[in-house]
């Protein structure tokens, strides 16, 4: 038996023994997500242990080191004991920008101390970051961010407004894009630095969305003071990090659909029945429903063979935009077909029937996926330059 | 089993993209339309897929050959694609060997797989009976007759048939209560009561209409036995999906290649084409498709390699995939190449013209949706 398959074993039987029941039903509501913080709220005791078993084994992150709270395991190890827990149906302990994003930004860019400081609270959930990247004049074009870094001695003052910043009024610390050099050319005088949100001078303003919720704020600094040795990288070259931070951002925007548990053959199933030869009795949605779960399908398999390619050290950065743009387009086409299947039990807004307009504030939520962490449009314009190399682009 | 080609494979790869390309470029093709050559094939070419093992790389190395798997005859199509190669290798060394080798009982083995391997005979699947592909409709007639059977019934569409020293024949077998399963017999070329008429197609590469009049078969001539014939005819079915799948999936890649390199060369409005964001999102979004297409179909050969009947719907999804994104490549391919695109100098055309004729063999991108919705069960 080889290694690996030895390696599935345990971790199966772990998983087994460890996954409470309840943390193996599908995710149906916000409540049943994980995101951890000093402020953490668990929907039950379960949600609790289950964070706590994993990060105690280091499995909320399992390919990060040791040392800074992660599970060792090879990029291959890693992959298996994903399948495993979707094989048993275990819910991710712990949904965290810390993780998705920040995390492989430090690990790459970060100093010792920086590691050790802030990525064993990430694995644990502990603490919880949000991401300063948007600004109101600086959205696609986000190098033009103007909110500026002054140089102090041995700290920087802080001024500023982002915005699009996603659970920015839950979170507790904020990585962030700030310009250190203004008379550089834009991408030169950028520095990615890291800060408390309960620092002075740091508030935040939810903005109402057209789902009727606030996932993202505003946030304002004023006059915020930032330590020296919170600068992730070097001094001015914070562009390069935060390039890195959005690949790792794109993949997981890019697999939104994977985590979701509407299927729109279900519901078109019991919203129309079935033939007498038991097909779903509306040919046309029928074939639109076959059309997208072929095209799931084939997105699946593209997600996997990307993360064989990236073990096989085959992969190009670049396959990161490929796949937020087909993700994200696809996981729009998803709740477009679970409105049209719902039919006007799916234009509910309020009431325990539609738990409060889920489809539609879901369905709505949705058209943000191809405009955050880069638009469909800009991803075109980084595989038509990275990845087929026309000229210009 | 990783989504990447393993390193024998990018062996594989390697030595068939030299060999195909060197030896049966698109100018090859071009030459047999050209003369209308009768065979539409060129035997020395074939000789050169047997030296070079690919005629029986699906045959067991106790038949005689290389004993790989679909993914390695994929790798394989899809060479012969980008080169719009003509040659029997997707009925003869696909359909017939991987069917065979796999439900063959063991005198049909012996009889043909050896010689399959050596380049000695070719093969042709026939199946369709109608414009359309509708194998749950087939009428062609297999009645057993003392100790052998008797087939009767038309087919059209039989690639390489004209040519097929062996036919896989989809019949239905007659059963005494109900409509009996459809099964693939074995009838070679010459027997009396065969007619075969070729078809010329747009894609010149060969078909046939071939006709069976109170044809009399030996006993064993049933693939899988009367017991396993319904299974080994739907998964011969399978098989020719997943490996037209792999050759479009070629010509798809090929399309876009050439395609690419075009709009980095020409110039127009002082400048070159690809720098215009018209065309750029247009061929970011087609090397999406296609990125998903070849994560598909290798999928759908990996499944087959593992077991044939399991590997149903993403042999479906492959092709169904596929067959849109294929369809896209070629039609932006003669969009991008403007007028020269129309014409017939330009190699583009010819790609356009065999995506078609791919796309329509054993199903559509319709048919495959049909088929995989009901594997669904909606």
């Amino acid at each position: 038996m080889s290694d690996l398959q030895s390696f599935r074993q345990e971790a199966r039987a772990w998983l087994e023994t460890n996954c409470p029941p309840e943390m193996r039903q599908p995710v149906r509501t916000e409540a049943d997500v994980c995101w951890g913080g000093r402020n953490a709220q668990f929907s039950c005791e379960a949600q609790r242990v289950w964070l706590e078993r994993m990060a105690e084994r280091g499995w909320t992150v399992p390919a990060w080191p040791r040392e800074y709270g992660g599970g060792g395991l090879s990029p291959a190890e890693a992959a298996v004991l994903n399948e495993e827990m979707q094989a048993l149906g275990c819910r991710p302990p712990l949904s965290s920008f810390g993780i998705w994003m920040l995390g492989p930004a430090l690990l790459k860019f970060g100093t010792h101390e920086q590691k050790a400081e802030h990525l064993p609270p990430i694995a644990r959930g502990e603490i919880r970051w949000c991401q300063g990247y948007s600004e109101p004049n600086a959205g696609s074009d986000l190098a033009s961010l103007q909110t500026r870094a002054e140089d102090k001695g041995d700290h920087f003052i802080v001024n500023g407004q982002k915005i699009w910043t996603s659970y920015a009024d839950k979170a507790d610390w904020i990585f962030c894009l700030v310009r250190t050099d203004p008379s550089a050319k834009k991408h030169t005088g950028i520095s990615f630095v890291l800060f408390d949100m309960r620092t002075p001078g740091v508030s935040t303003r939810p903005i109402l969305l057209i789902s009727g919720k606030s996932p993202f704020c505003e946030t304002f600094f004023d006059n915020v003071r930032v330590e020296k040795h919170n600068v992730v990288g070097n001094l001015n070259e914070g562009w390069t990090v935060a390039k890195y931070l959005l690949q790792h951002e794109r993949e997981m925007i890019g697999g939104v659909g994977n985590r979701g548990v509407l299927a729109p053959r279900d519901i078109a199933l019991e919203a129309v029945g079935r033939d007498a030869q038991g097909r779903l009795d509306d040919p046309m949605l029928r074939a639109e429903i076959a059309a997208f779960e072929v095209d799931e399908m084939a997105f699946a398999a593209t997600m996997r063979r990307a993360r064989d390619m990236a073990i096989a050290r085959q992969g190009n950065p670049a396959y990161a935009s490929m796949l937020k743009y087909y993700g994200s387009e696809l996981n729009k086409r998803r709740h477009e077909l679970v409105m049209a299947a719902g039919g006007s039990a799916a234009l509910e807004w309020e009431g325990e029937r539609s738990s409060d307009g889920a489809r539609a504030r879901a369905w709505l939520r949705t058209k943000a996926n191809s405009i955050e962490g880069g638009t469909s449009e800009v991803q075109l314009n980084i595989i038509a330059k990275r990845v087929l190399a026309l000229p210009g682009a | 089993m990783a989504l990447v080609l393993n390193q024998e494979q990018t062996m594989l790869q390697d030595s068939a993209r030299s060999y195909v390309s060197e030896n049966a470029p698109p100018a090859a093709l071009r030459k047999l339309r050209d003369a209308r050559d009768t065979d539409g094939i060129s035997r020395p070419l074939w000789a050169g897929f047997a030296d070079m093992g690919f005629t029986g790389l699906l045959v067991p190395e106790a038949d005689g050959g290389l004993g790989l798997g679909f993914v390695e005859a994929g790798i394989v199509l899809e060479e012969i694609g980008r080169n719009l190669t003509a040659s029997p290798f997707w009925a003869t060394s696909g359909v017939a060997a991987g069917t065979l080798a796999r439900w063959g009982g063991a005198d049909q083995r012996e009889r043909y797989l050896g010689r399959i391997a050596a380049g000695e005979i070719t093969a042709a699947l026939a199946v369709d009976e109608t414009a359309r592909h509708r194998p749950e409709r087939i009428q062609a007639s297999l009645r057993a007759d003392g100790d052998g059977y008797v087939l009767n019934g038309a087919k059209v569409f039989v690639v390489d048939g004209h040519i097929a020293d062996l036919l896989l024949v989809a019949a239905r077998l007659e059963a005494d209560a109900g409509e009996g399963d459809v099964v693939l017999a074995l009838v070679e070329a010459g027997t009396p009561g065969v007619r075969t008429e070729r078809t010329i197609m747009l894609d010149a590469h060969n078909a046939a209409g071939v006709s069976f009049d109170n044809v009399r078969l030996e006993g064993a001539a049933i693939v899988g036995g009367p017991a396993a014939g319904a299974q080994a005819c739907v998964g011969a079915l399978d098989i020719g999906r997943a490996l037209a799948s792999a050759e479009l999936l070629g010509v798809a890649a090929e399309a876009f290649d050439r395609t690419l390199a075009y709009i980095k060369e020409r110039r127009q409005f002082d400048r070159i084409i690809g720098e215009f964001q018209a065309l750029q999102h247009r061929a970011a979004n087609l090397y999406t498709e296609l990125e998903l297409s070849r994560a598909m179909v290798m999928t759908a050969l990996q499944t087959l390699d593992t077991d044939p009947v399991d590997a149903a719907q993403a042999v479906c999804a492959a092709k169904a995939h596929v067959g849109r994104s294929a369809a896209m490549a070629v039609q932006e391919a003669v969009q991008m190449h403007g007028g020269m695109g129309m014409t017939d100098e330009f190699d583009i055309g010819l790609y356009m013209k065999r995506a078609q004729s791919l796309q329509m063999l054993l199903g559509d991108r319709g048919f495959q949706l049909e088929r995989f919705a009901r594997l669904r069960g909606f």
